[in-house]
């Protein structure tokens, strides 16, 4: 599927680009490959989606986005697309995804939601809870940041 | 640190669209008004001081051929530190996160086949002698957005 090229790209982009006037053309010099095919080849992978986003990766605490919580919600199988989608809409929700349940953990649907302060967490996740008609739901806030890294895909 | 009104707009400019172009940080520039040169420091200093934790790509795991899940995991208070030393050694383990509940310890786990999968979760049991590690992989994404809109 990958190309052994594309898979070199990757390997610089885990790197981080450089922080200079032309970037793609020093990735290139360290590949053997010209700015342009760099450029062209980035672009395509972020075409396909490969790449979701291509810029910076911000530490979001650091700007006063300070409080997090995972609200987990035990939605109807019947209304999971429903309710996902709703709570899709809201600003404050970075995330929402479908998981399984399990015997002692009722809850399928997961969302981080973001804000200033634990209240305005509160008051999003209470937000939800009337927009999508789900009543049963905890907010799970992170009180420490253990590991926050991005993947190496290759080496 | 602290970041000025043009800190914050090249962030929210290069959070979703960096330029794949030639000349990024001239066009950066040019969008906001500034020089190259002025670009090109501000985000030094914001990459320095850690405020930017990357700059470049993220990637669709699955897309590259991964398979990752959510775990979570209880852990007695006066283990939580060896224990985290333990699951953060994992390179596929990309976060970790102590939350306010009885399953008090959550991270992500990737890795490039389901067997490798299971078998970091086995290995991170074993090591750490918790039997019980619930996997929760997504099994459906309403929504993804890792960028934060500034003020």
């Amino acid at each position: 599927m990958l190309s052994e090229q594309d898979r070199q790209i990757i390997i610089e982009l885990q790197k981080g680009l450089p922080l200079a006037s032309r970037p793609f053309r020093l990735m290139g010099e360290r590949l053997h490959l010209s700015e342009e095919t760099i450029i062209k080849r980035i672009a395509f992978l972020k075409g396909s989606g490969l790449i979701r986003r291509f810029g910076a990766a911000v530490r979001h605490r650091d700007l006063g986005i300070k409080a997090n919580a995972m609200v987990v919600w035990d939605v109807p199988g019947y209304k999971t697309d429903e309710a996902g989608g709703i709570m899709a809409g809201f600003k404050e929700v970075s995330h929402c995804y479908q998981r399984p349940r399990y015997q002692g953990w009722p809850y399928n649907l997961f969302t981080m939601v973001h804000g200033r302060t634990r209240d305005e967490c509160i008051r999003t996740a209470e937000q939800i809870s009337i927009a999508t008609g789900i009543k049963k739901y905890e907010l799970l806030f992170s009180t420490a940041e253990l590991k926050k890294t991005s993947m190496r895909y290759f080496e | 640190m602290k970041t000025d009104q043009i800190d914050r707009k090249i962030l929210n400019l290069i959070q979703a669209g960096f330029p794949i172009s030639p000349e990024p940080y001239r066009e950066i520039g040019d969008a906001l008004g500034i020089s190259e040169e002025n670009a090109l420091a501000r985000i030094g200093n914001m990459v320095d001081s850690g405020l930017i934790r990357r700059l470049g790509a993220i990637f669709d795991s699955k897309k590259l051929g991964c398979h990752s899940t959510l775990c979570a995991m209880q852990v007695e208070e006066s283990r939580i530190d060896e224990v985290a030393a333990v699951v953060n050694s994992y390179p596929g383990v990309t976060h970790n996160y102590l939350r306010e509940h009885q399953l008090n310890m959550w991270f992500t786990a990737t890795a490039q086949s389901i067997e490798d999968l299971e078998q970091m979760l086995n290995q991170i049991k074993t090591e750490t002698g918790i039997n019980d590690i619930l996997s929760l992989p997504a099994e459906k994404i309403f929504k993804i957005r890792v960028n934060f809109a500034l003020d």
